[in-house]
């Protein structure tokens, strides 16, 4: 193996072991979005039909999608969160004098929350036949990688915050401040089309509606009217994945910026 | 300062002729060679102007107190902060042009653990070799020796969380070593350790000068750390006072050092001074002379202030002293600011 490669894998085995010797943060990662979706789907779901929501849907089937990515979201934010204190007074602080670059750093970070992230989606994608979608074996490999994609950008957004700032205090207010608007903003909980012409040009410059679009339509492969009023699939594909690379390249580019004080 | 005269341990260890001249010609390349160091936070200057050699082989002390700057030095060396004006080399490699080169050789401890807690003491070993390009075998081998070495081998499947505060800095020292580096730098590195642990911590650094040849700086403010350094650098206020063997130091005070307090310590000194001809200093609001047979003159004093006087303490020169008399400030009464 490389020494990059043997650098980048040591750093993503230790917060894949730290993660599963902390129970509270498995079970809290996971939980919390699923309670939400329950209890705002099946809330919703009778009254609630937002414009331009795909014909032959309900709610609590619109929702899912969008609860699958705060869960990714939660994970991948609080799996990068520890770069805050670590670099001054724990694990990091060697690894900065280690003889290995930030990039390296930054990957091997990044691909540890993604793949913390990424698990407890997939559990989520199990709960699929509760919200009334059908999964075949080609959805779930299209929907799973879409995850991916999303967990890894999600993941490069909290460690450009991460190394950017001083306190975790302030990483819990950028956290509420633009993390969420871009989750909401992402057409999670409600389609493009049925929005105000000003907040759709808001969605529409959002990257993660993309990514969002993507994993709609792996989801409603096979179902009859889903997909039709998002954006072509491959061009939402495509527009995330060059988010996750460029949220990738940014991260790295403050990670070498930043002092170790 | 304490009012028993009994020699200190370093004694031995000092040598009347220039240790710093002498060693650079036993080794053509340093361990490390900074010249006109500065460095400053915003507009808060933190080092002014530093320049200093230190040999391959010894042990060398950064002296201090707290916003001394010795930390920020610390920084430096171990790749940490940007070098901004200057020139340093260390071990061959210039700092601003060769860090990835200089880290392989350069083992770093920091004064905050940097052990995971929530990983087993093996677990932290095997994740920092492998930052250092070991794997497999040679990784096995290293972990083993440096657990062996440490006396941590029965503990070595336990979360390092759950060690002792002495065993913990003991994992530090263990990944420090792991990949065997020329240079090995530590910050403070007793804080938060009782004094047994701290004698059997520095009689190891002793012991891996002796053994391993390797070189080591450390910082501190912990005088009997500082006597066991074969040289110290005293920095106060961003400037590096002085520099020499600890015995040597103290050699430059004059004598016996007589300390007194007193209600009116001003009035008081200027009257000593007047009366006795001797010269006084205040420090921290205390009396300081420095006499050679300080037992006479603590008699003469008291026999001709005793009403003023509250107490009076003599004593051979310790390194607070030579901190004294360098800098004109008392060791612990600086203002008190974060690095």
């Amino acid at each position: 193996m490389s020494e990059t490669g043997l650098q980048a894998g040591t750093l993503w085995l230790r917060e894949i072991t730290r993660f599963c010797r902390q129970r509270s943060r498995v079970i809290g990662s996971f939980l919390q979005p699923l309670v939400f979706w329950i209890l705002l789907g099946a809330g919703l779901k009778a009254s609630f039909k937002p414009a331009g929501m795909p014909a032959g849907m309900n709610y609590f089937q619109y929702l899912y999608p969008g609860f699958i990515v705060l869960v990714l979201l939660f994970t991948a934010i609080f799996a990068t969160i520890s770069t805050v204190e670590d670099r001054r007074e724990g694990f990091l602080q060697s690894v900065l004098v280690a003889p290995i670059s930030r990039r390296t750093i930054v990957l091997g970070q990044a691909l540890g929350a993604t793949t913390l992230a990424w698990v407890p989606s997939c559990i989520f994608l199990v709960l699929a036949p509760l919200a009334g979608i059908r999964l075949t074996l080609g959805a779930v490999l299209f929907a799973a990688s879409m995850m991916a994609v999303i967990a890894f950008a999600l993941t490069c957004i909290g460690l450009l915050i991460a190394w950017k700032i001083e306190s975790t205090q302030g990483f819990h207010a950028i956290m509420n401040l633009i993390l969420i608007p871009i989750w909401l903003l992402s057409g999670a909980f409600w389609p493009v089309a049925g929005a105000p012409a000003a907040m759709q040009l808001t969605m529409r410059l959002n990257p993660l509606t993309y990514g969002m679009s993507a994993l709609r339509a792996s989801l409603y492969t096979g179902q009859t009217a889903g997909a039709a009023s998002l954006p072509a699939t491959l061009f939402a594909v495509a527009i995330a994945v060059a988010f996750a690379l460029a949220m990738f390249a940014l991260a790295v580019r403050t990670a070498e910026h930043a002092t170790a004080f | 300062m304490s009012v028993s005269a009994s020699p200190t341990p370093s004694d031995e260890l000092s040598a009347p002729i220039d240790a710093r001249a002498d060693s650079q010609s036993a080794s053509p390349t340093p361990a490390a060679e900074a010249a006109h160091v500065s460095f400053s936070y915003g507009d808060r200057t933190a080092l002014d102007d530093v320049s200093f050699t230190i040999a391959r082989g010894e042990i060398f002390g950064l002296l201090g107190p707290n916003g001394g700057g010795k930390t920020t030095l610390f920084k430096l060396i171990s790749t940490l902060a940007p070098l901004q004006a200057g020139d340093v080399r260390i071990l061959g490699c210039d700092l601003r042009h060769d860090t990835l080169a200089l880290r392989r050789k350069l083992g770093v401890v920091f004064q905050h653990p940097s052990v995971d807690g929530k990983l087993t003491v093996a677990e932290n070993l095997a994740h920092h070799g492998r930052l250092y390009g070991i794997s497999g075998a040679r990784l096995k081998a290293r972990i083993a020796a440096m657990l062996d070495q440490l006396g941590l081998s029965a503990r070595a499947g336990d979360l390092a969380e759950t060690l002792s505060g002495g065993l913990k800095r003991r994992v530090e020292l263990a990944k420090s070593l792991l990949h065997e580096p020329e240079l090995l730098v530590l910050d403070e590195p007793s804080t938060g350790v009782d004094p047994a642990a701290r004698r059997e911590f520095l009689n190891y650094l002793a012991h891996l000068r002796d053994a391993g040849g390797v070189t080591i700086v450390l910082t501190t403010h912990y005088m009997e750390e500082a006597e066991r350094c074969d040289r110290i650098g005293v920095l106060h206020q961003g400037r590096l006072v002085a520099i020499a063997p600890p015995g040597e130091l103290k050699a430059r005070v004059g004598g016996d050092v007589v300390v007194i307090v007193a209600r009116e310590a001003a009035a008081l000194s200027a009257r000593i001074n007047a009366q006795m001809g001797v010269a006084t200093m205040m420090v921290d609001g205390t009396i300081r002379i420095e006499r050679p047979r300080g037992h006479e003159f603590v008699r003469d004093v008291v026999e001709a202030f005793g009403a003023e006087i509250e107490t009076v303490t003599f004593g051979k020169p310790t390194l607070e002293d030579v901190f004294v008399k360098l800098t004109g400030a008392a060791f612990h009464a600086g203002p008190p600011m974060a690095e």
